[in-house]
């Protein structure tokens, strides 16, 4: 394998229904962030059928060119004609770099993809940077420069790692949604466009899809939800979550709790945080009354964004909220829910 | 019906992460369990046992150790369970693994494959896919519901606002999720059996249609450049002002952060 015959940036414009997920932006965002580190430029790879209007949207993003693949086959995801297809990309342009998000779909295309081209790829990175490997020089081993450098928790999180892939290409990564920020949107902004079509053969790999049945209910599992409206003892009864309720319905955030408003019996245990219950990361975390047990810390202290209200100024949630409001969450939060409602009307 | 189920012996968090000084896991120090995701894979190899009929084989790739798992996999109604060990595979990533696994599996009839999602101590969620395309056969991952019709399985295929129902010829790799059904226990019967029970052990000189250079640390295309105990995170900012005050620093933060 040449290695250097590998160059740029590509990210895996995942749409769904021919919308373009949110992941989408954010890879171009970070992907920016390294081009600009390697000089180079950041390439959308973009698959579906009928899709290929959604061009524009990712050069507003800042993508400098979208290879387009547009096939009947690609209409909804199903593993192997996706993955045909951007390992055919890969075979075909050569990238130095591929990301793909951590969704249901990337976290199932993405391994699928390296093991065809050989290479691996690191899961669900919270951080991406270039960078030497070894990241400090050791005699008698070459130092590589302008290395991938992932980095994922790992052991629920007790662990950070950062990891390399020196010798293959691409170097692969799926990039954990809602952490990477995207660009501000610059209308009208034109990318390359490459139109391409490895050419799709069915075989046994190509599933037949009986049926798309999509989610009616609104209860999302705690563990998906990117913001977490999150009560605990001081809310003071099961009645009164109905606070926390309407103030995640603003924000489109789901309800979750600590154990002790599952053992006081106001909340199913389905939706509590904590070493017993579930562990989240969502991208906001509200902490309303929580006083903020090791347990319960060690349930939701990756979240991106901890907000934490309580009256006990010492309660130990706020030695890991990065924003903490000491005060009464009952003149609190429904003042919050009224002012998001009146700032998010006037969008 | 031949059925293979991949399962991993883990460390068990919820009793808390033990690490040694330099900064590794110290496994030693921690109790291990059967993954939860592959325990639902497990059971529901073993509901279409019941159901249809058919030979269930347990395979794991481990220390020696992990040989503990197989037998509680056989104690649950497993019927083979398979050892693959050898120190030349140690310090695999999830291609190596993959190959690893793919190479043994090669060597068994079979119909259906069945992983967990993923292992609650990596979370990569990338070896079932990973050992599918190098048995090149279809891989429906994060399986919520697997039905059996003819010679092809129908499986409810969970997404993040939907599911699909997806039919696929068989042979097949399934990954489950650990919801997808509440495992059964071990029954005395079970565990008495299982512990006079032979396990298959293997070795490298085993596995089928691999290269040395796929194998171990040597063959991860992927190392680590650096694994720390996580930092956690320090104390942020504190206010004690007026509800509305409070409320207009919390609107300030969320729109600061981009999230309104």
């Amino acid at each position: 394998m040449a290695l250097e015959e590998y160059k740029g940036v590509y990210v895996f414009a995942q749409q769904v229904d021919n919308k373009l997920s949110s992941i989408a932006f954010e890879l171009i965002g970070k992907g920016k962030d390294l081009a600009k580190d390697l000089g180079t430029e950041v390439t959308a790879i973009l698959a579906g059928y009928q899709v290929a209007d959604l061009a524009d949207e990712l050069a507003a993003y800042g993508a400098d060119k979208v290879i387009v693949i547009d096939d009947p086959e690609l209409k909804d995801y199903r593993t192997e004609p996706y993955a045909h297809a951007v390992a055919s990309v890969i075979k075909e342009f050569k990238p130095d770099i591929v990301l793909v998000g951590a969704t249901a779909i990337g976290r199932d295309l993405g391994p699928r993809v390296s093991a065809r081209v050989h290479t691996d790829l690191t899961a669900d990175c919270t951080q991406l940077d270039i960078g030497d490997f070894p990241l400090v020089a050791i005699p008698g081993k070459e130092q590589l420069h302008n290395q991938l450098l992932m980095t994922r928790p790992a052991f629920c999180g007790n662990t950070i790692a950062t990891i390399a892939c020196p010798n293959f290409r691409p170097q692969m990564a799926t990039v954990r949604p809602g952490v990477m920020q995207k660009l501000t949107k610059q209308e009208g902004a034109k990318a390359e466009i490459i139109n391409y079509n490895p050419g799709f053969t069915p075989d046994n790999k190509y599933v037949e899809i009986l049926k798309v049945v999509k989610a009616v209910t609104d209860t999302v599992d705690i563990m998906d939800a990117k913001i977490l409206v999150s009560g605990g003892r001081g809310v003071g009864s099961a009645e009164n979550f109905k606070l926390l309720e309407d103030l995640a319905a603003v924000l489109g955030g789901t309800v979750s709790c600590s154990r002790a408003v599952v053992d006081a019996g106001w909340k199913p245990k389905d939706l509590q945080v904590g070493q017993t219950g579930k562990t989240v990361r969502p991208h906001v975390y509200f902490a309303i009354g929580i006083s903020g047990a090791i347990q319960h810390l060690a349930g939701m202290e990756e979240s991106d964004i901890i907000i934490a209200i309580n009256k006990d100024e010492t309660a130990p949630i706020f030695e890991v909220a990065d924003y903490g409001i000491v005060g009464d969450l009952n003149k609190i939060v429904p003042a919050l829910t009224a002012s998001l409602k009146a700032e998010l009307a006037n969008k | 019906m031949k059925i293979i189920v991949c399962i991993k012996q883990v460390p068990d968090t919820k009793g808390g992460v033990k690490f040694n000084p330099d900064g590794t896991l110290n496994r030693a120090a921690m109790l291990t369990i059967m993954n939860p995701d592959d325990k639902a894979g497990l059971e529901a190899a073993l509901r279409l046992k019941d159901q249809y009929g058919a030979e269930v084989t347990v395979i794991t790739m481990g220390l020696p150790k992990a040989e503990e798992v197989l037998r509680e996999a056989l104690a649950m109604g497993a019927d083979k369970g398979i050892l693959v060990t050898d120190r030349v595979l140690g310090g695999a990533d999830t291609w190596a693994t993959s190959s690893t696994l793919a190479g043994a599996i090669r060597n068994l009839d079979y119909d259906l494959i069945i992983t967990g999602r993923q292992a609650i101590d990596g979370d990569t969620a990338q070896v079932g896919p990973q050992i599918s395309e190098h048995l090149n056969i279809p891989v429906i991952s994060y399986a919520q519901k697997i039905e059996i019709d003819g010679d092809s399985v129908i499986v409810e295929r969970q997404y993040d606002d939907r599911y699909h129902v997806v039919k696929a010829k068989m042979p097949c790799l399934i990954t489950a999720l650990a919801e997808l059904n509440a495992p059964r226990y071990m029954t005395p019967g079970g565990i008495f059996d299982a512990f006079k029970a032979d396990i298959t052990v293997w070795g490298r000189a085993n596995l089928v249609d691999v290269d040395d250079s796929n194998l171990g640390l040597k063959g991860s295309p992927t190392q680590i450049a650096k694994a720390s105990d996580k930092v956690r995170k320090g104390t942020g900012e504190k206010v004690n002002l007026d509800a509305d005050a409070s409320v207009e620093y919390i609107v300030g933060k969320l729109k600061e952060k981009h999230v309104i």
